[in-house]
């Protein structure tokens, strides 16, 4: 393991391997974000708080991409998954990318992979959902 | 006909396709010319002009295709709205009218798109040397591919799986099934950049690009202009018997945008502004979804056209598979919808789509659209969506005779 570590993207928190997402949420009508924002944009609020997204859901839509610009490996499953009524987009990952193995309604949970270190050590840490099993 | 209603006077499509010989303007042109023409008036008599082209957003198109076919100082509305672009200009045309500020006004949407790739996650993000957070979200290297898809395929292609997800009955095969029939309609139309009729074989067994879209389920990329000449009510009256006969009401022009939902954050909802538009413009016309002869909807890829029925209340909630099974949405069915091909065979040079459409609508009600012809059409609608997300709908109606 490197010695550093940084996440893919800030709203995944690595918490010493109890990685989870983590969304701002509205204070007043808890509408979840996952970038900032002025004002909500359900409620108009101006108030968030960070809170913990649940780390395993259900997927409700997903494409298998088999064209992507150069560069990105394919094919992928590109999904978003209901994690317990905050919707998240991810790729589904740790399995076959073939419609037999990726089901609408299936049952995921957050998974964390190495993305590759750079040239101070530091790994970087991106996210996806595998099936449970 | 009311002094207040807004009508299309006149109505152009330049032909979709490959036009290497011809720039933005000049397609611009030919399509405001035919227009006018078409319309029986000049540049001369416009008061406003309304003109959209995407892929050149910075560039003022308006003033560009005034120098190439008329200048007189009128207000000129340079409009980019995604793949709603050409709604949006007609439609600001029609508020022009509508807010009494002149009687006639032109609209004009262009494209250039002939052997474009993806339109969207294009291009690839290459790693830095160093993770340095970057952008709203802190991305320290790409998100496309390693955080869902930003290609337009792989959106929609999800957005008609969440469909499946929540009705259930969607498969694979479905889905091509109306890529079959929208290809099976284009054969009709002259103006299509592709008129080949595919088999469902032929469907499901080409390049798969984003499960379960393949590339005939796609949207085409190619060149194209439209443009349209607006008029209002107390005008038309004043106009001779033939222009008053082949003008067209516009019984509703509606734009709605996102309204707040949970998902619409990570995964574009073209449903809920959808549903709100076609509910305006039904109340806003009185016409209902069974009184549609046709209706040209926005199948930029086939898991679209399907839940689009659903929108647009063509079917009850949830019963789109069935609608489409029963055969409703052929052209020989009970609402025929892209009779013109779709934007998967007809194309999709997005500025011009939201008048395109417009156009095919009108050539019905007309009675002029030849071997395409849908009999004794007379009510229709036009719906485009542009992700982000904006939806144009429009319900035309024939003079009454």
């Amino acid at each position: 393991m490197a010695s550093k570590q940084i996440p893919l993207v800030d709203y995944l928190a690595l918490d010493d391997g109890d990685p989870h997402l983590v969304a701002h949420e509205c204070v007043s009508c808890g509408a979840r974000f996952f970038d900032r924002r002025n004002a909500c944009a359900s409620c108009f609020a101006t108030e968030f708080v960070s809170e913990p997204v649940a780390t395993t859901g259900e997927l409700k839509a997903f494409t298998i991409v088999s064209l992507a610009a150069p560069g990105i490996p394919v094919p992928f499953v590109a999904a978003v998954i209901d994690c317990d009524g905050t919707s998240v987009s991810a790729n589904v990952i740790n399995t076959e990318p073939d419609p037999e193995h990726v089901t609408l309604g299936m049952k995921v949970r957050l998974a964390t992979y190495p993305i590759g270190t750079d040239d101070e050590g530091t790994e970087a840490i991106g996210f996806g959902f595998e099936p449970i099993n | 006909m009311a002094a207040d209603d807004v009508w299309i006077l006149g109505i152009e499509m330049t032909k979709f396709g490959k036009h290497p010989d011809k720039d933005t303007v000049d397609l611009a042109a030919e399509a405001a010319m035919g227009a006018l023409s078409d319309a029986g008036v000049t540049m001369k008599d416009m008061g406003v002009l309304a003109a959209g082209n995407l892929m050149g957003a910075g560039a003022p198109i308006g003033q560009m295709l005034q120098k190439q076919i008329g200048q007189t100082g009128i207000p000129v509305y340079n409009v980019s709205n995604a793949c709603a672009t050409g709604a949006t200009a007609l439609r600001t045309a029609i508020m022009a009218i509508k807010a009494g500020e002149c009687d006639f006004g032109l609209a004009v949407g262009v494209e250039k798109l002939a052997g474009a790739g993806l339109l969207a996650g294009g291009s690839a993000k290459s790693d830095a040397n160093t993770w340095e957070p970057k952008g709203r979200y802190g991305a320290v290297a790409g998100v496309d591919g390693r955080i869902g898809t930003q290609t337009m395929p792989g959106v929609f292609a999800q957005i008609g799986m969440e469909y499946g997800h929540k009705y259930g009955g969607t498969t694979f095969e479905l889905f091509a099934k109306i890529s079959e029939k929208n290809h099976a309609h284009s054969t009709l139309n002259p103006k299509a950049a592709y008129q080949k009729r595919f088999t469902l074989e032929e469907i499901m067994g080409d390049v798969m690009i984003a499960y379960p879209n393949t590339r005939p389920m796609c949207s085409a990329n190619c060149d194209g202009a439209a443009a349209a000449v607006v008029v209002s009510g107390a005008k038309l009256k004043t106009l001779d018997p033939d222009q008053q006969r082949r003008a067209i009401k516009v019984a509703a022009s509606v734009l709605t945008s996102d309204p707040y939902d949970e998902a619409c954050q990570v995964l574009p909802n073209v449903n809920t502004l959808t549903r709100r538009g076609a509910q305006q413009a039904y109340d806003q016309s009185g016409v209902s979804p069974e009184d549609l002869d046709l209706v040209e909807l926005h199948d930029c890829f086939a898991t679209a056209e399907l839940v689009h029925y659903d929108n647009l209340m063509l079917c009850p909630e949830g019963g789109a598979v069935d609608f489409f099974q029963s055969g409703a949405t052929w052209r020989d069915g009970k609402t025929p919808v892209n009779v013109s091909g779709g934007l998967e065979s007809k194309g999709h040079p997005i500025a011009a789509t939201g008048i395109a459409n417009i156009w095919e609508v009108c050539q019905h009600l007309r009675g002029e659209a030849g071997d395409r012809q849908i009999e004794n059409a007379r009510v229709g609608l036009a719906h485009v969506i542009g992700l982000g997300s904006a939806c144009g709908v429009h319900i035309l109606e024939k003079a009454a005779a």
